[in-house]
């Protein structure tokens, strides 16, 4: 069988088993934390966009996702219908991120980190103190999940498949965006941006777009993520919550499909499973991040791939490990 | 009416004066060769002829049309191509794919984020064509950085080809090269289709000699001496400043 089809199996296969999680996973308590990791997964893919495929790294993500999850709350806190609330929370988030580039694309690198950082702290502090319409430190309660199509969305299942289908949905958009022309045209101005201007391309333009498309799926996590908790405070939409999303992305593995997606999962099985455990589970987190950049600089994902790939070889030119060493030298030497 | 027209252009890095007054007109299906010592305000003159950095006076035009003001990536649109002196490729992509986007650039595809880009077998095909005429297209799929100096300098050409620029700037491209790759830029150089106007700084001689119709001498950003090979072979500022006799 072509490398090829092993991989689209071995995905469908893994795809099939994630959707039938109800079904295996009797304990609420764990489909509620596999709800957990998908909707961080979708924040970590969008933050990708702009981290790994237009090589800019933002530190004000946290903003646009709360910026998604007040305005829902507050829109229904207000009387509005969920689909409403929905739609306008979009449109916030993507307004909110057209801002956020005009601003921070003016620079590139540190720059463009410190804007995006600044934008962000400026939103957790409107989240923070104007109290009179965020309610403040008292956060925004939600009453109710949305029923879409009939399906109340009120048991952890439901939710679940819910947030598995955008989930899905973001995946595919994503290798849609990393095939196209567009994307490759992103990708060109991460690595030779003043290239791409002689080509004949609007630099600036491609990094807004990336911007706006990151955007809208950060927003569509803060919505998940609101909906999830029927809750929402200034604490998420704090600068601890873009670096831990940034994390994500790093450790996972910075411009591929599934890095994000192995990092929040990471992620969020340490903070929930970890903690019941370990008292102090974000030192666990910081050493296995430490651990991760050290063997893996490239990224979990990036990195397993390596160790398949010499493994394989190993096992194609001989059994035995001394065959394999022998098989994977040379692909190191090359490197 | 000429391919290329440069009027009293000028570009000062705060006191330093690096262009001063340059003019320049270039016919269509000109080889016309620009050289002068290191330092000469060469390289410059080439960033202010694409756009890449702004004039602080002067005007350019191209086939008439003034383009002072317009920005670089709108200066392709209207024809203009060039390599970089310091190679300027994408090393994490394979060749077929570095032509690819030189082809993207001037397509509306590129903004397209539905398309398969490797299905876009016409894109393939047309940038195969433009390897070819470097003599890279066995290597299409091998990834950049898997070739040698020699060859990224010709994927430098065939991304500027690809383009059918009507004016190609090329900024020394025999600079680093073997002199086997020499001779095998220049037949590639020697073989451009006459429908090309060419600017190019080099500071081969042998090479750029035989190419050029006509030779601009720079020094400290001033045009000096400018005519025919023999005129300016001749002249003795230019040995003076340049040939070193």
């Amino acid at each position: 069988m072509p490398p090829g089809a092993v991989r689209a199996l071995c995905l469908g296969a893994a795809l099939a088993v994630l959707a039938a999680l109800p079904w295996w996973m009797a304990n609420p308590y764990y489909v509620n934390i596999a709800s957990q990791i998908l909707f961080w997964a979708v924040f970590a893919l969008a933050l990708n966009v702009l981290v790994g495929y237009a090589g800019l790294t933002s530190l004000g993500h946290a903003g646009l996702f709360g910026m998604a999850g007040y305005t829902a709350g507050l829109m229904l806190a207000a009387g509005a219908g969920h689909a409403a609330a929905i739609v306008a929370a979009l449109l916030a988030t993507l307004a909110t991120t057209a801002i956020f580039a005009l601003l921070a694309l003016r620079a590139t690198g540190i720059g463009f980190l410190m804007i995006t950082l600044a934008l962000g702290q400026i939103l957790w502090g409107i989240a923070y103190r104007w109290a009179s319409l965020t309610n403040g430190d008292n956060g925004v309660k939600l009453a109710d999940r949305p029923a879409p199509l009939g399906l109340h969305l009120s048991s952890p299942d439901a939710f679940y498949l819910a947030t598995f289908a955008v989930f899905l949905l973001c995946l595919a958009s994503m290798r849609l965006f990393v095939r196209s022309p567009f994307g490759a045209s992103v990708r060109g101005t991460r690595d030779q941006p003043r290239r791409m201007r002689t080509l004949g391309y609007n630099v600036w333009l491609v990094r807004f777009l990336a911007f706006l498309f990151s955007g809208f799926w950060t927003g569509v996590a803060g919505l998940l993520f609101v909906y999830y908790n029927q809750f929402i405070s200034p604490q998420v939409v704090a600068l601890q919550t873009s670096a831990e999303v940034l994390l994500m992305v790093i450790s996972g593995g910075v411009g591929t499909l599934f890095g994000p997606v192995a990092g929040a999962a990471i992620v969020v099985v340490m903070k929930n499973v970890a903690s019941a455990y370990v008292e102090r589970w974000n030192m666990v987190l910081g050493i296995i991040f430490v651990l991760i950049i050290v063997f893996m600089p490239e990224g979990l994902v990036p990195g397993a791939a390596r160790l398949v790939r010499r493994g394989y070889r190993g096992l194609r030119a001989g059994s035995g490990p001394a065959a394999a060493e022998a098989a994977a030298s040379p692909g190191t030497a090359g490197r | 009416m000429s391919a290329l027209v440069l009027e009293d252009l000028c570009k000062s890095f705060g006191g330093l004066r690096v262009t001063r007054n340059v003019n320049l007109v270039v016919a269509p299906g000109e080889r016309r060769l620009i050289i002068g010592p290191n330092g000469a305000g060469k390289t410059t003159l080439f960033n202010q002829i694409t756009g890449d950095i702004r004039s602080n006076s002067g005007t350019i035009r191209l086939f008439g049309r003034d383009i002072t003001r317009i920005p670089a990536r709108q200066r392709a649109h209207l024809g203009m191509a060039r390599t970089f002196q310091i190679i300027t490729l994408f090393p994490r992509d394979t060749l077929i794919r570095n032509v690819m986007l030189a082809l993207l650039g001037l397509s509306p595809l590129r903004w397209n984020p539905f398309a398969d880009l490797d299905r876009r077998r016409d894109l393939r095909e047309r940038a195969l064509a433009a390897l070819a005429r470097v003599g890279l297209d066995r290597l299409a799929e091998r990834a950049l950085s898997e070739t040698s100096y020699g060859e990224r300098r010709r994927v430098e050409i065939a991304m500027a080809l690809a383009q059918e620029p009507k004016v190609l700037l090329l900024d020394e491209p025999l600079a680093g090269l073997s002199l086997e790759e020499r001779r095998e830029m220049s037949t590639l150089l020697a073989a451009l289709p006459r429908d090309v106007t060419v600017v190019m700084i080099e500071h081969d001689m042998d090479v750029a000699l035989e190419f050029a119709d006509r030779i601009t001498v720079l020094h400290f950003g001033e045009v000096i001496v400018e005519g025919t090979r023999a005129e300016v072979v001749a002249d003795a500022r230019t040995r003076e400043v340049y040939l070193g006799a």
